[in-house]
């Protein structure tokens, strides 16, 4: 009777224990192969403007002859910045102006997490859920966006507004929890001011970044806890004999 | 805004700041498309007439022929030109010091410090391996002192022939008084270490390596074709530890990527993969194709093209062999045996002329996969992706029986004797009337066989598919129809010029090699032909045989720089020499050589042979070319040894005309014959090949032949016997002794017997009265579909088939 129960109990807690396959847990939200899709693919032509083709100029003369391809981080954020997200033609493109492989473009894209390699939104909002941000609240801050965008995580919204995305620690911890919407950092979020940061986006008007707990940057939040008195002079703690 | 400073403006800028700055001044920038090499301004070059050292004085009236002084008037000049050709997405691979300083303005004083440390003669440094003292050159890293003194350290990223990457970290030894273990194979040694191979700190080293290793990588080696010949196996079993610890199987589960689709020749299991990046290096460093990559980052990071993309490379199967683990195997032997049960028999590859060296699996009298063996001087230990796997060619279209031609005009399997005694009383009654055409697979023995033959019978018509000018010494003198100075040596030469030839094709490895010289010896490579894409840099001079004269005059700007060269290596393509002004081609190319400062010893000009055969035939006195039969107008009887090219048309031929067609294959030379005698491929016979640079090497038995297919030799001696013309031999050995008194180099395995005469090659090469024309030079290779199918073997080859198919796919596709 005993045993039975046990098994039962087995079954019910752990399903799959008779599974042998398993399948890996995915680490990271983004595909490190291409695939074609209608907003993807090498069809879709991609140009710098004029305006960033001067920029391009300017940046690959930073690096000396046989060093152009130095340029190639550089050439890929113009080209996001230029596109809002880095389609397959783009890195095309910039393989093109540096003259490598294609292979060496892809190779760095797919590297660096802030390359974004699928359609996203104008305003790219992510919110970071490292352990400080996440222990200050990062969870109610992540809900709030869910609920407001009706998106979820590595979503987009219909008018192509916001994209939503988690993001590993952003060296913002004194300010936690914290949001990064395109190149701005929002810090010391509560579910209002994040609240009122989308609407301002929606609205078409820019929040004002930085800490919006009245803080001006990293000092400490209430008064002074340390160093309160006045600055000891000279010979502080010496002994008197010296 | 000078761009040296602005690096100093753009500390403080942010993005934004930096953006808006950067297009106050655009300076120029971005011209490295063409550029002339290095400059030309000093041209003290006291040597004209080029090194003679090592020609031997013959009088020149022993092989002077009928020859005409004169010489056609010269055509007017047209304005020479130069491009680079680079290859579509520059590689950036190899920057020259001349080249970096010449596009950054940098002055070369600069590097001046840098040049009196290297003009120091080396000294011997010592270090200890396990408590053995080795003395090695500064700049040897620990894991090649360990090989000095036999202590094998294990590896799986490093490769002798590729660059280092020290990614995978199972080298790691103990240096004394070093913190950590170190990666030898990146790690140049000090003097006075003591490297500890097998210290208990080593050990701990290599079983934690080897247990990330194994993490993620998944254990069915019970299904994986690498299973048996696999390092990570072999390396878990020597230096691994004895049991697991990894029990993450329920939560994380192990690693698992998806499978790539790279084309028909290689099968990919990318879960496999434990991120050597040998197959990158590879590809970018030898194959010269930047496919291959690696995407994404820590765990998720991996192997492949990132679009599905086939790798493109005429040497593409190699990385099967640098795959240490089962993720890159080979598509056509998947599932097919497993290593112990295989016998390896050493062998040479003939489908191109280089004798490239292999190693023929093969299973219950099956070949079931042809892998390269190392050869320094040819191959290295690279193959071609036609020599590797058109071995299932070796299966199909076979000819299996003896057949005759009967009433209703079919050809109809028939027993040896009948064969052998129809085509005997036809031969006893055409006499001296008989003629022979040697195709590209036919072996030395079977060449001196037949003509030993056709000699008894009084007929001197013995002639190759190929044809070679005959103009000035033609064929008289091996220095003609030689790749004169070697293999191994291209990739020492300073210049190349390429005559009407496409390496990449017609000679892979060959092309490997100069690729090799490209990157790591800086030399300049020159092509005289159609543009085509050779994967590596070079500058296009001309389209035809007047650039050669150009050259030859100085009036070409290239002639300058070949004329400084100290190494310079002429190679011109045999397909060219085919043309009808090829005799005039070879005398300008060899009269260019011989204006060249080349060092003494040196052997500027060079024939790239296509077909294995070819130099043996010639060797042996066969005619190049088919048209001595084509003047024979009382031809009664025509004997084709696996000559399948269509050199001869059937209306080449006079109407009553008995063709004898003995090969392997059932192509188009035994769809014309009135009798097909079935022979053996290269990998069912034991025979002598001489490659394109003179080394003779023998194929070895690996499978016995077909049906009632014999060994050619064997064939036309038994022909002889029914015909009434016995040839003297009866064994292997004495057809070899018969080769040694023809030319006794042919039976001197492993070495090449060098060519010289070229002063007097030049001589009577001036005194012809050949003429050029000004037609462009045009190759039958041009493109990497042309590669695949180009003799029997690999016509009859269904992977080959797959692989042309897959080149027109990708060139179809947008990647």
């Amino acid at each position: 009777m005993l045993s039975n129960l046990k098994t039962v109990a087995r079954f019910f807690g752990r399903p799959n224990a008779r599974l042998i396959q398993t399948t890996s847990t995915q680490q990271s939200d983004a595909l490190f192969v291409h695939r074609d899709t209608k907003e993807d693919n090498p069809d879709i032509p991609f140009e710098f403007n004029s305006e960033n083709l001067q920029r391009v100029n300017a940046i690959l003369a930073i690096y000396p002859e046989g060093h152009k391809r130095a340029a190639m981080i550089p050439l890929l954020d113009l080209a996001q910045r230029q596109h809002g997200w880095l389609p397959l033609s783009a890195m095309h493109k910039v393989a093109e102006i540096l003259k490598l492989p294609r292979m060496r473009v892809y190779e760095v894209a797919t590297f660096y997490t802030m390359f974004l390699r699928k359609p996203t939104g104008k305003y790219h909002v992510g919110v970071c859920t490292t352990t400080p941000c996440w222990l200050r609240g990062s969870d109610q801050i992540l809900n709030t966006i869910r609920s407001e965008l009706k998106i979820d995580v590595g979503g987009m919204t219909e008018d192509r507004l916001f994209s939503l995305s988690e993001l590993e620690c952003l060296g913002a911890c004194v300010n936690a929890p914290m949001m990064s919407i395109n190149d701005d950092y929002y810090e010391d979020l509560t579910v209002e001011d994040t609240k009122e940061i989308l609407a301002d986006l929606k609205a078409g008007k820019k929040p004002r970044a930085g800490p919006r707990s009245g803080r001006f940057a990293a000092e400490p939040a209430g008064d002074l806890t340390s160093l309160t008195g006045t600055p000891p002079g000279p010979g502080f703690g010496v002994r008197a004999d010296l | 805004m000078a761009p040296n400073e602005l690096p100093i403006k753009l500390v403080g800028m942010t993005v934004d700041d930096l953006m808006e700055d950067l297009y106050v001044d655009i300076p120029s920038g971005s011209n490295s498309t063409c550029e002339s090499g290095p400059s030309n301004d000093d041209t003290d070059n006291p040597f004209e007439a080029g090194s003679d050292s090592d020609d031997d004085d013959i009088p020149l009236a022993e092989v002077q022929r009928n020859l005409r002084a004169s010489r056609g008037p010269s055509q007017p000049p047209t304005p020479p030109t130069i491009s680079v050709w680079i290859p579509p997405e520059w590689t950036m691979l190899r920057l020259t010091l001349t080249r970096a300083l010449s596009r950054a303005k940098i002055s070369p004083k600069h590097l001046s410090v840098i040049t009196r440390e290297a003009g120091n003669q080396p000294q011997k440094i010592e270090v200890y391996i396990d408590d053995q003292k080795v003395m090695v050159e500064p700049g040897t890293t620990v894991l090649q002192a360990a090989a000095l003194v036999g202590v094998e350290i294990p590896r799986f990223c490093y490769h002798e022939r590729l660059a280092v990457a020290g990614n995978c970290r199972m080298c790691l030894v103990e240096v004394e008084k070093s913190p950590k273990p170190v990666a030898a194979c990146a790690m140049p040694v000090m003097k006075g270490w003591r490297v500890k191979t097998n210290s208990p700190l080593t050990r701990k080293a290599r079983e934690g390596v080897m247990e990330f290793l194994l993490v993620n990588h998944p254990l069915d080696c019970p299904i994986c074709d690498q299973g048996g010949e696999c390092d990570l196996q072999d390396q878990s079993m020597a230096f691994g530890s004895d049991r697991s610890r990894f029990t993450d199987i329920d939560f994380e589960g192990k690693r698992a990527v998806e499978d790539k689709d790279i084309g028909p020749l290689i099968k990919t299991i990318m879960t496999r993969c434990i991120h050597c990046t040998r197959c990158i290096r590879f590809a970018s460093e030898v194959a010269g194709i930047d496919d291959l990559g690696t995407t994404g980052r820590g765990t998720d990071m991996q192997i492949g093209t990132y679009v599905e993309k086939f790798f493109m490379s005429e040497l593409s199967g190699n990385v099967i062999d640098l795959c240490p683990v089962g993720a890159l195997t080979s598509k056509p032997y998947s599932f097919t045996a497993r290593p112990w049960e295989i016998r390896k028999i050493d062998s040479i590859d003939v489908l191109d002329a280089l004798g490239s060296n292999i190693v023929v699996s093969t299973r219950t009298n099956e070949v079931m996969r042809i892998l390269p063996r190392v050869n320094e001087e040819i191959n290295e230990e690279w193959i071609s992706d036609k020599s590797r796997f058109s071995y299932d060619g070796l299966k199909r279209q076979r000819l299996v029986a003896p057949m005759l031609r009967n009433s209703d005009c079919e050809l109809r399997p028939v027993d040896w004797e009948a064969a052998l005694l129809t085509t005997a009383k036809v031969i006893k009654n055409a006499g001296s009337n008989i003629a022979a055409i040697a195709g590209g697979f036919a072996d030395a023995e079977a060449l001196v066989a037949l003509k030993d033959l056709l000699n008894k019978l009084g007929s001197e018509a013995l002639c190759t598919e190929y044809t070679f000018p005959m103009n000035g010494s033609g064929t008289d003198l091996r220095s003609n129809y030689l790749l004169n100075n070697g293999i191994a040596k291209v990739e020492e030469a300073d210049l190349v010029l390429l005559i009407g030839t496409n390496p990449r094709f017609e000679a892979p490895i060959l092309n490997a090699r100069i690729r090799k010289g490209y990157i790591h010896n800086e030399s300049e490579i020159a092509v005289i032909g159609p543009e085509i894409d050779l994967r590596y840099e070079y500058q296009h001079i001309g389209t035809d045989p007047e650039v050669l004269q150009d050259l030859a005059s100085g009036k070409h700007p290239f002639a300058k720089q070949l004329k400084k060269a100290k190494r310079p290596i002429i190679i011109v393509g045999s397909e060219t020499l085919e043309r009808e002004d090829g005799g005039a081609i070879l005398a300008a190319a060899q009269s260019l050589a011989s204006t060249t400062s080349a060092e003494p010893g040196w052997k500027v000009i060079n024939v790239l042979q296509k077909v294995a055969s070819q130099v043996a035939a010639l060797d042996i006195g066969y005619a190049p070319g088919a048209a001595k039969v084509r003047e024979m107008k009382n031809l009664k009887v025509l004997f084709l040894l696996g000559a399948d090219e269509k050199v001869l048309e059937k209306s080449d031929i006079p109407k009553d005309c008995f063709i004898i067609y003995q090969g392997h294959h059932g192509d188009y030379g035994a769809c014309i014959a009135d009798a097909v005698f079935p022979g053996a491929a290269y990998t069912e016979k034991q025979a002598t090949y001489v490659n394109t640079e003179g080394r003779a090497q023998q194929t070895l038995v690996a499978v016995s032949p077909p049906g009632q297919a014999r060994e050619d030799w064997k064939i036309i001696r038994a022909l002889s016997e029914f015909v009434g013309a016995k040839l003297p031999y009866d064994t292997l050995d004495e057809v070899r002794d018969r080769l040694e008194d023809v030319a006794p180099h042919l039976t001197r395995y492993g070495y090449s017997e060098d060519a010289n005469y070229f002063k007097q090659a030049l001589e009577l090469a001036k005194k012809s009265n050949a003429k050029m024309d000004k037609t462009a030079f045009c190759l039958n290779q041009l493109e990497l579909e042309d590669f695949f199918m180009t003799d029997t073997i690999s016509r009859a080859s269904p992977t080959m088939a797959k692989c042309i198919q897959a080149v027109k796919k990708q060139k179809e596709s947008k990647y």
